[in-house]
């Protein structure tokens, strides 16, 4: 297993309480997945799984390839709906979510396999992520006059300040197609985080990236969670990651769930160990 | 060598020694270039949006002119009539993101091109029902459109332009400032760039993928009704204006599929060249070349440039 990256110094700050509730940091429930299941066709997908989120934590989801990581995300924010259970978040029944509702109240995510609209500037990118924020009419847009200009102008700046919180201000203007891998999955980032989320579910942000860019990307993570209160949902094949940002984690294997708990825990549980760790410790 | 004569050499001569005569075929080429502009604009709308080449395109073009001039029949004022027609175009923009788009989200684009398909023909079949399959005659005079023509004495000759022909043209301008500006500075035009990149990443942002089909497919239908009513001033309303739409198919090889300004230097290319081609090359062969030249041209350009003039070049990285 992959150690060196939890020696990061930076990380360190990032590591957990050991209890998690203690602090102001973390809240109140804000997302609650209740006995979800979701199959696709007779493929079980994931198996009456119940956990929930709580405002300003790292959360984490692990678990073996096909487990149902992903899955549990597309239902988390509406691209698949589950056919049995609830997802309740910000104290509203969410059955069934649908993206749109999701990106309103203030879901944003990235995508395990990059989803970024590859022919246009990573400043355009992130800037989709705001188009829930703009409220002036089309005419003033189109004739980019009053809260055309004005709001236009706004954004823009917000915007800049994501690029220059995570350290891409040379590629602005560059289609991030041509972008090298972990700069998109940087990009994919700054458009989620443009959009102001409450919650933010990170889909394997660190997937194919060497030790340095990840480091980076644990930094960034990090300093959202702390400095902006989002809370975090994170899938990530990377224990020595996952073990360093999370407060509490949560365990699936072929769709059901296995553990639940801090890091600590879950690393300490035995069927985690037999179903996943065990292995990855050989 | 006599041939050779007549393809390289006796054509110049002609152009030179008949300037007023060349103005005329430019200008003839110029206005049928527009159209084909307009045709192609409604593809390129589409195409960017959902990534699929809409077979119906021509036909919604034959159904826009057909229920102005239907409803005018009936006697509704001619400009109610026009108002009533962008009040279709919206239901039928509507109906086929509610009845086809909306069954066939993230389903291959040839499935989708297959849907359009059947939705041509299913507005065949429709239109001919409710209007009758015979040619009728555009109400050009009934919606104010001028029906002389400009006459210049110059270069030695006659030159004539309709105003009917520069009408169009101007429309088309119009048209086409009007799109570019609605989908490079408002966030529906945004919008629908990130819709045509990628459907998931759209959503996840909170873009509503059905907004912008219905949004993009009123547009184009807008447009078609525009080429409808021109082309059918300067012809006759029937459905054989769909098998002309399907000239756009050149203009956009040529300009790409994916560029609003590409459709607008295609068409301009494609109707002047068929023009040209027509008018002093075409005797050379009996004639009537104009109908497969644009054809073979956009083979000769696929060769050179198959992403078109102003496409995308598709990046991909290995």
């Amino acid at each position: 297993m992959n150690d060196t990256v939890s020696n990061n110094d930076q990380m360190a700050a990032g590591a957990p309480a050991v209890d998690p509730t203690a602090g102001g940091r973390i809240g109140d429930v804000i997302l609650r997945v209740n006995e979800i299941s979701l199959s696709f066709g007779g493929v079980k997908a994931i198996n009456d799984v119940s956990f929930d989120i709580k405002k300003g934590e790292v959360r984490s989801i692990i678990g073996p390839n096909g487990a149902g990581k992903s899955s549990m995300l597309n239902c988390i924010n509406g691209f698949y709906q589950p056919q049995v259970g609830h997802i309740w978040y910000d104290g509203v029944d969410y059955t069934p979510m649908r993206p749109h509702l999701a990106a309103e109240n203030g879901i944003a995510r990235t995508f395990q396999n990059i989803a970024l609209f590859k022919g246009m500037s990573t400043l355009d990118n992130i800037m989709t992520g705001r188009i829930l924020k703009q409220k002036a009419s089309l005419l003033e847009q189109a004739l980019y006059i009053g809260r055309g200009k004005s709001e236009e102008l706004e954004h823009r700046a917000f915007v800049e300040d994501i690029i220059d919180f995570l350290e891409i201000q040379a590629i602005r203007r560059t289609p991030v197609g041509r972008l090298p891998y972990g700069l998109q999955k940087r990009v994919e980032l700054g458009r989620a985080l443009a959009a102001e989320p409450t919650l933010l579910l990170l889909d394997e942000p660190m997937a194919g990236m060497n030790l340095e860019e990840k480091e980076d990307m644990s930094r960034y993570i990090i300093d959202v969670n702390e400095q902006y209160g989002t809370t975090i949902a994170l899938i990530e094949h990377d224990m020595g990651v996952v073990m360093d940002l999370s407060d509490r984690v949560v365990v699936l294997d072929h769709g059901s769930k296995l553990a639940d708990g801090t890091p600590d825990e879950v690393s300490a549980n035995q069927n985690v160990i037999d179903a996943y760790l065990g292995v990855a410790h050989e | 060598m006599e041939i050779l004569h007549g393809i390289f050499i006796d054509p110049f001569i002609t152009m030179y020694e008949l300037p007023d005569l060349l103005v005329q075929v430019l200008w003839e080429g110029f206005v049928a270039g527009t159209l084909y502009s307009l045709i192609a604009l409604g593809f390129v709308l589409i195409f960017k949006a959902s990534g699929v080449f809409n077979f119906a395109q021509g036909i919604i073009v034959v159904f826009g002119a057909l229920s102005l001039v239907g409803l005018h029949s009936l006697g509704i004022p001619a400009f109610v009539a026009l108002f009533l027609c962008i009040g279709i175009m919206f239901a039928l923009a509507w109906l086929v993101e509610f009845t086809v788009l909306r069954r066939l989200v993230n389903q291959d684009p040839i499935i989708l091109f297959m849907a359009t398909i059947g939705l041509n023909y299913f507005l065949i079949g429709f239109g001919e029902g409710v209007f009758g399959g015979e040619p009728k005659t555009m109400i050009t005079a009934e919606l104010g459109l001028p029906t002389g023509a400009f006459d210049f004495d110059i270069l030695g000759g006659l030159v004539s332009l309709q105003q009917i022909d520069i009408t169009a043209a101007v429309t088309a301008g119009v048209m086409v400032g009007g799109l570019a500006v609605f989908f490079n500075k408002t966030r529906i035009g945004r919008g629908l760039r990130a819709v045509a990149d990628d459907h998931q990443a759209a959503q996840s942002v909170g873009i509503s993928l059905n907004h912008i089909w219905i949004v993009v497919w009123f547009a184009a239908g807008i447009v078609a009704l525009a080429t409808g009513v021109m082309w059918g001033a300067r012809s006759d309303v029937s459905f054989a204006l769909s098998i002309v739409a399907l000239k756009a198919l050149p203009v956009l090889i040529l300009g790409g599929f994916t560029s609003i300004s590409g459709a607008i230097v295609g068409g301009l290319i494609i109707g002047i060249s068929e023009k040209m081609a027509e008018f002093y090359w075409g005797p050379l062969v009996g004639g009537s070349i104009e109908s497969w030249f644009p054809y073979f041209l956009a083979l000769l350009f696929l060769w050179f440039r198959p992403q078109g003039l102003f496409g995308e070049k598709i990046i991909e990285r290995v």
